[in-house]
């Protein structure tokens, strides 16, 4: 029977090896976020640009990343950053350029369907009033594709928060790390790998929560 | 650079080639993938199902508490509890493989998605053929069995095939416990020969080869199992023939 003893568990040991990683995990979370949605949304442009290079050019990349597991993408970039620069850049960076590069061809998915759920008589309106193509794609398609995909880009951003876990594969000190660390150096590792699960657990579920909030807000106003 | 394909053939140390070696990994990613999608499915229709049960607030409480749970919490936290924490709870578990650990951690994990998937196809199938089929004096058994998940299987068919993509894919994790699978092969040959590119190369082809095969076969079953009467999907014929049974 497992004799749960949580009395390892002090302010100080949160503060030593569960407060970096905590702050890498949502450093990490944040940036491929923005990062990802900034290039996912450019390669949606690309996609539905009608200009057949640019068209094939982002299927290609989105369907490539799509079909491999991140784990493998992960060491992908290990492997190759060294590579093609020379030097070593660190488990923690390379964790970055992954996960932008990975979540870009899931958030191009999701502002694709965004860019495609605004009427096209919004943008023939924009035109008529004389507002150029780019402009009309900045200020009155992106907006509103944007708002419609809120909830899906939050709803991603939770899976993208649980994903960023699998950077054990190199060893970078997120979250998960840090609880595994401080259960090995106090002897306690079921205790470490359960309230590893709770907090992330806390987490996910509160996110979702007031992601189902603002989609029943966004859901009256329209 | 320079390719190497070379490697492949050579001796790993053990007597076999690195080929052979990738090979019998690949047969370890199908195995927990296929293992985990049986648990997934048949776990995934009865959560779905007891999800639907607006009768009985207790099993659709239940059964959300499990929806939430397994969706929550990262795969990979999962297996290691499946791992290293549930056989302390249960000692009886330390005989069980890793394998099957890791196929009933990612099944688990996927019957959550699937939960939902089949949630949401049963829900879609107008009342009225569930009203019709009360009317013709089925048991709520037999509604569900002839009526509701003939139906719901064929309008979640599209998003099921994704999510068995997905569970594959996933099924990368077992590297973590150190099970002989793809993802594992990966690493340490990358380790031992020093030819990551080509090993990774020939590794990420394995899993897209496998995905599409995955899809494939989704494909199949989906032609397989279409409605003659329906024009495309099974969700447009469900809300034509509604109407014409109850006429409301």
């Amino acid at each position: 029977m497992l004799d749960l003893d949580l009395s390892f568990v002090t302010l100080e040991l949160l503060r030593k090896f569960i407060l970096q990683g905590f702050i890498f995990s949502v450093q990490l979370t944040v940036i491929a976020s923005l990062g990802g949605l900034l290039i996912g949304t450019l390669l949606a442009i690309g996609r539905l640009s009608g200009i057949k290079t640019l068209v094939a050019l982002s299927a290609f990349y989105v369907n490539t990343m799509r079909s491999i597991p991140l784990v493998m993408v992960i060491l992908w970039f290990y492997l190759l950053i060294p590579l093609l620069t020379g030097h070593s850049i660190g488990v923690e960076f390379s964790a970055y350029f992954t996960f932008v590069a990975f979540e870009a061809a899931y958030f191009s998915e999701i502002m694709r369907a965004g860019i495609s759920s605004v009427s096209p008589g919004q943008k023939n309106a924009a035109l008529a009033l004389g507002l150029t193509p780019t402009q009309s794609l900045q200020q009155v398609i992106l907006p509103q594709a944007f708002r419609n995909m809120l909830p899906v880009i939050f709803t991603q951003t939770i899976v993208l928060f649980q994903d960023t876990s699998l950077v054990y594969a190199i060893g970078a000190y997120d979250l998960l790390k840090g609880f595994v660390t401080a259960g090995k150096i106090y002897g306690r590792p079921e205790e470490a790998y359960l309230l590893a699960a709770v907090i992330y657990f806390a987490l996910s579920w509160a996110a979702s929560f007031m992601v189902k909030r603002l989609e029943r807000r966004i859901a009256i106003v329209r | 650079m320079h390719w190497d394909w070379q490697i492949f053939l050579s001796d790993d140390g053990g007597g076999r080639t690195y080929l052979e070696w990738m090979l019998q990994a690949w047969g370890w990613t199908l195995g927990v993938a296929l293992a985990a999608w049986c648990v997934a499915v048949s776990v995934g229709a009865l959560v779905g199902v007891m999800r639907t049960l607006r009768a009985s607030p207790w099993i659709n409480r239940l059964a959300l508490a499990w929806v939430e749970l397994f969706r929550n919490i990262p795969l990979l936290v999962q297996v290691f509890l499946w791992y290293f924490v549930l056989p302390k709870l249960w000692p009886a578990m330390q005989q069980f493989p890793s394998f099957w650990l890791v196929a009933l951690a990612l099944g688990l994990f996927t019957s959550a998605r699937i939960a939902e998937q089949f949630r949401a196809g049963i829900e879609s199938i107008k009342t009225g053929q569930t009203q019709a089929a009360l009317a013709l004096g089925m048991t709520r058994t037999q509604m569900y069995r002839y009526v509701l998940m003939p139906v719901a299987l064929r309008v979640i068919l599209p998003p099921l095939t994704s999510e068995s993509m997905n569970l594959l894919k996933n099924s990368s994790i077992a590297f973590a416990v150190s099970v002989p699978e793809l993802t594992m092969f990966a690493m340490q040959a990358q380790e031992e020969t020093s030819r990551g590119v080509e090993i990774y190369l020939a590794v990420t082809l394995l899993y897209a080869v496998s995905a599409f095969a995955v899809n494939r076969a989704f494909a199949f079953v989906e032609r397989r199992l279409r409605l003659p009467s329906s024009g495309t999907d099974a969700g447009v014929s469900a809300a034509k023939v509604a109407p014409l049974g109850l006429g409301h």
